[in-house]
């Protein structure tokens, strides 16, 4: 009725997600919706990891840089200074040699042999040779060590062009008369006459250069010497190209005493750290030069580390946001449908509910105007009694008729009386009730139909079965009109009837089976809707189903169908349970 | 057997009109009213009314609170509730507050009858003993 009137309110139509297009629909959203879960969920737990990732790597590297900054400072300095020292105290030992004999003494080869001796006895095998040589001709005088030399002409010689003027000096290193490298520490000193000597000493390369090629650094980093010109003074654990860019441009830069940072390429192109210090009064420089992936190693390390967590975190944060969210939407899902179930249940109530109220006003505005036409036609009845029916043609056709009419205004009656049950408007009183005992009573009623119809009855009911608060009128009524139906649905081909009770924790479930045709899928929704029916006119109001239904929901019960076309319908009673009321009527019983 | 005094109360015309005729026509001695006042004021004019059939369901005053007021003020006038089907409950209310019986409309007049009969019956029981009650009560003083 309600429902044939277009109206606004949106409840009354929310479609059913079983109806068909709008499952696929719906699914769509629900997979959206899956999808931006998932999105922000991945957004929201691993843009703080990256941060945090990012920042603390950020930070590492920082200090790491710094640290190898500093070490690389430590050691350079320090081997500076070393180095510095080294050939300070070689000076100093020719200075205090030429102190104590003066270069008459010393043209002896004497003396220069005890000399020599005795130099390599207090600061080791340093000290390679020692030559006298003077130093206005170059000529070499006096000459003690290893190699027989003979008297030697260095005049040409570049050290002594460049430092025949100098106190004291340390040449580079050159590969000189004997064709091996090596350097020399040398001083000037006079004789009696005035005449200007030079006393040169050779430095054995190979424990100069062995002292500076042990300082590794790092797993590939180097140390080694450069002159002014950019010639190795060392020999360097790895060829190096002292002509490139890189160092030409180290031994370019003025900076005094401090030392000089640079990154850079090498020939090869790998990244390299550069420190460099000049020393021996800037005419050396001691570069130390490390590879950068081996002075990061460490920070490659912690950042492959750091990498692979945050990718593992990513992957497991990614496992379970999946699961995490197709469970949240399948649970949303779910729900919705719940609450669409439950919006049609609300609705049909409501629709039986404002249907049993119309029926009510119905059935008693009806009521008066059927006495009043019952009341007119035993008028008639009485009025005809006294005529003389000899007189009256059709006096047979006259009170067929108005017996027709009294037996409508009945069936008129009849059809109020149970359109106010339905209702519950008429009367009842509840009792404590076993539902078990009302079945046995009923079986006997319709057992008579049954046979007629060739229909079997059974019963499989639970012992101790819960009792129930109802109507005993009531309950009665529900099952007959169950029992009838099902013998009506099965009156052609026979069939089996059965009735079970079944025991829950705080419900029972009463079963009215049948084995008959099956109702079509589209009158089970209308199933319980008042004057619905399918039997031939005049047969069934349509009212015995809803009655049922009223009772059952009135009761705080359920009544459902469940049917399959050809196999048989199922009617299921669901009833809470009066637990309580047995202890009850338990304990005055002894 | 006297005859049957009755006062037909109902707010539906149409069903008192024809109602009464019907009766009148089985020797009854009828009074009508069509709503719960009126029924009142025929019964203080009219002593010889014995049964009311009263219809619950009224506008104005209903049936309950006529049967009340008939209650109080006749207290010997017996009265048969008629009712619709909605107001069986009602009913039973107004037979709990001393109306003789009920009936469901539509009625079969033999029952109507019947129950006519036995509402006249059970009032002159009633006068009876009072009757007789003064009579006691009269011989009681003579013996003083």
């Amino acid at each position: 009725m309600k429902k044939n009137k277009s109206h606004p309110n949106p409840q009354a139509f929310i479609p059913l997600p079983s109806i068909q297009g709008d499952v696929a629909k719906e699914k769509d959203a629900y997979a959206r919706l899956a999808r931006r879960i998932l999105i922000t969920a991945l957004v929201i737990s691993l843009a703080p990891i990256l941060l945090v990732l990012a920042i603390t790597l950020n930070q590492y590297d920082q200090a790491t840089r710094e640290k190898i900054h500093t070490t690389l400072s430590a050691i350079v300095e320090y081997n500076r200074t070393e180095i510095d020292a080294f050939l300070r105290e070689k000076t100093a030992n020719l200075q205090s040699l030429v102190l104590f004999s003066p270069p008459e003494d010393l043209q002896d080869p004497q003396v220069m042999e005890a000399h020599l001796r005795r130099l390599r006895r207090v600061y080791g095998p340093v000290f390679e040779d020692l030559g006298l040589v003077s130093a206005t001709d170059g000529r070499l005088v006096s000459y003690a060590g290893p190699f027989r030399l003979g008297p030697a002409d260095y005049s040409k010689a570049e050290w002594f062009q460049e430092f025949r003027e100098k106190p004291q000096a340390v040449s580079d290193v050159f590969l000189g008369l004997r064709g091996m490298p090596h350097f020399i520490v040398m001083v000037r000193t006079h004789d009696k006459e005035g005449y200007p000597w030079i006393l040169r000493a050779t430095i054995d390369f190979e424990a100069f250069n062995t002292m500076v090629r042990n300082l590794k650094i790092g797993k590939s980093g180097f140390v080694c010497i450069l002159n002014r010109k950019g010639e190795l003074q060392t020999r360097p654990l790895q060829d190096i190209n002292p002509h490139t860019q890189v160092y030409q441009k180290l031994l370019s830069t003025r900076s005094g005493d401090s030392l000089i940072f640079h990154q850079g390429r090498d020939k090869n192109g790998q990244k390299q750290i550069y420190v460099a210090g000049f020393l021996k009064n800037e005419d050396w420089m001691l570069i130390s030069q490390q590879p950068e992936s081996d002075a990061f190693s460490d920070l490659h390390k912690i950042r492959k580390i750091g990498i692979l967590l945050f990718l593992g975190c990513a992957l497991v944060i990614a496992f379970l946001a999946t699961r995490f969210s197709r469970k949240l939407v399948l649970t949303l899902q779910r729900k919705e449908t719940e609450k669409q179930l439950m919006n049609r249940q609300v609705i049909e109530t409501g629709k039986l509910a404002s249907i049993g109220e119309l029926a009510a006003g119905i059935a008693h505005e009806i009521n008066n105007p059927v006495a009043i036409m019952v009341e007119e036609a035993g008028w008639i009845d009485d009025l005809l009694a006294d005529e003389d029916p000899q007189s009256i043609k059709n006096i047979q056709e006259f009170k067929a008729s108005l017996g027709q009419i009294r037996t409508q205004g009945q069936r008129c009656k009849e059809i109020t009386r149970k359109l106010l049950t339905f209702a519950r408007k008429s009367e009842s009183t509840t009792e404590v009730v076993q539902i078990n005992d009302m079945i046995r009573e009923i079986l006997p009623l319709c057992e008579p139909r049954a046979r007629y119809a060739q229909v079997n009855v059974e019963t499989r009911l639970a012992p101790d079965l819960h009792p129930v608060l109802a109507s005993r009128t009531e309950v009665q009524q529900v099952i007959l009109n169950l029992a009838n139906n099902a013998i009506d649905a099965m009156e052609s081909e026979g069939g089996s009837l059965s009735f079970e009770s079944i025991n829950h924790d705080d419900f029972i479930e009463v079963l009215v089976s049948d084995t008959g045709p099956g109702i079509p899928e589209a009158n089970l929704k209308r199933i319980f809707d008042p004057f619905f029916t399918t039997k031939p006119v005049g047969k069934g109001t349509g009212l015995g189903l809803s009655i049922c239904y009223g009772i059952i929901s009135a009761m705080g019960g359920k009544l459902e169908v469940e049917s399959m076309m050809g196999a048989g319908s199922t009617f299921r009673i669901l009833l809470p349970a009066r637990i309580s009321a047995e202890e009850n009527s338990a304990s005055p019983n002894p | 057997m006297t005859q049957r005094k009755v006062l037909l109360t109902d707010d539906e015309t149409g069903f008192v009109e024809t109602l009464s005729k019907r009766l009148e026509k089985r020797e009854f001695k009828l009074a009508t009213a069509f709503s719960g006042n009126e029924a009142l004021s025929v019964l203080a004019e009219n002593a010889w009314i014995d049964v009311v059939v009263l219809d619950v369901k009224m506008p104005g005053m209903d049936g309950l609170e006529t049967l009340s007021l008939i209650k109080q003020r006749f207290p010997l006038v017996e009265v048969i509730m008629l009712t619709g089907h909605a107001t069986v409950e009602s009913a039973i209310d107004g037979m709990k507050q001393g109306a003789f019986d009920y009936l469901m409309k539509p009625c079969d007049i033999d029952i109507l009858t019947q129950k006519v009969d036995e509402a006249t019956a059970r009032k002159r029981a009633h006068e009876e003993k009072i009757i007789n009650a003064r009579a006691q009560g009269i011989a009681a003083r003579r013996g003083d």
